[in-house]
């Protein structure tokens, strides 16, 4: 019921994705670098395969992006891929620190007063 | 605005950076972040109790709790002390869900720093990271949903947000 209600396929698929911890792990290992499915699955405790099944539910997600470098694909984090759930923490973190300044300063005149 | 965003550093999709300068000394900034958050958080917005929420408190040590209080006395628990280093230094593990509701599995991270900035005014640093954690309340929300016929609600108070947000 309600399907109709989900007007954001987009945050759903984002949410999926990251439902699961093994392909957490693996956005993980991406936050910094590039990568191969090889250098992803080095370290951890999954074959490649698994990586690459991992990978194709990130990238249907919008979450990782692939290039071809020679015989090898590259994977890389898409930065836009978290934007939504970002703008929300970003409006929320304007507001909370906004208050957080004018309360610090107020409290700052108060203790310069003898 | 009055915050910013931090320009230094390498770009992380997967956290949220603030920067505001603050015209008071690094202590002062502490203790009103760290003693005083029930005198400015939103409590009227960002809450999770039933009850109005009068209070928000940090138990000042590792370990430590990070709850509201409601004006029925009731308590909500938002998360726990990470890193405990006055007046400079704030880890938060920060356990509620974009639909606003706590799950201790969560722990998605608050980093806070105090740099002290020239005399009485200091740079606040803030990082929310650890992002992709939301994705770990996904598959029990989703159970919880399917089973009443209604998990669209999850999706829908996260889809709403994002749109409050991207159209002020």
């Amino acid at each position: 019921m309600a399907r109709q209600a989900l007007a954001t396929p987009r945050a759903e698929k984002v949410l999926d994705a990251f439902g699961d911890p093994t392909r957490r792990r693996v956005f993980e290992r991406l936050r910094h670098r590039t990568r191969s499915v090889r250098e992803i699955s080095d370290g951890m405790d999954v074959s490649r395969p698994a990586v690459s099944q991992h990978l194709k539910v990130l990238q249907e997600a919008g979450l990782v992006v692939v290039r071809a470098d020679g015989t090898r694909r590259l994977y890389s984090v898409e930065p836009r891929g978290l934007e939504a759930l970002r703008r929300w923490l970003d409006g929320f973190w304007d507001e909370a620190l906004t208050a957080f300044k004018a309360a610090a300063e107020r409290e700052a005149v108060k203790e310069r007063k003898p | 605005m009055t915050t910013e965003q931090p320009t230094a550093g390498a770009f992380d999709p997967n956290s949220v950076r603030k920067v505001v300068s603050v015209q008071a000394p690094p202590a002062v900034a502490w203790k009103v972040f760290t003693e005083k958050m029930g005198t400015w958080w939103p409590l009227s917005v960002y809450k999770i109790g039933k009850a109005n929420a009068v209070d928000a408190i940090i138990e000042p040590r590792v370990g430590g709790r990070w709850y509201e209080r409601g004006d029925d006395g009731s308590t909500c628990e938002w998360g726990s002390v990470l890193s405990w280093e006055p007046p400079s230094r704030l880890i938060l593990s920060w356990d509620i869900g974009a639909d606003w509701q706590y799950d201790p599995k969560l722990k998605t991270e608050i980093e806070v720093r105090f740099i002290a900035e020239g005399k009485d005014s200091t740079r606040v640093e803030l990082e929310h990271r650890k992002l992709d954690r939301y994705g770990a309340r996904r598959d029990e929300m989703r159970r919880i949903f399917e089973s009443e016929g209604d998990w669209g609600r999850l999706l829908g108070m996260f889809a709403a947000r994002a749109a409050q947000d991207a159209d002020p």
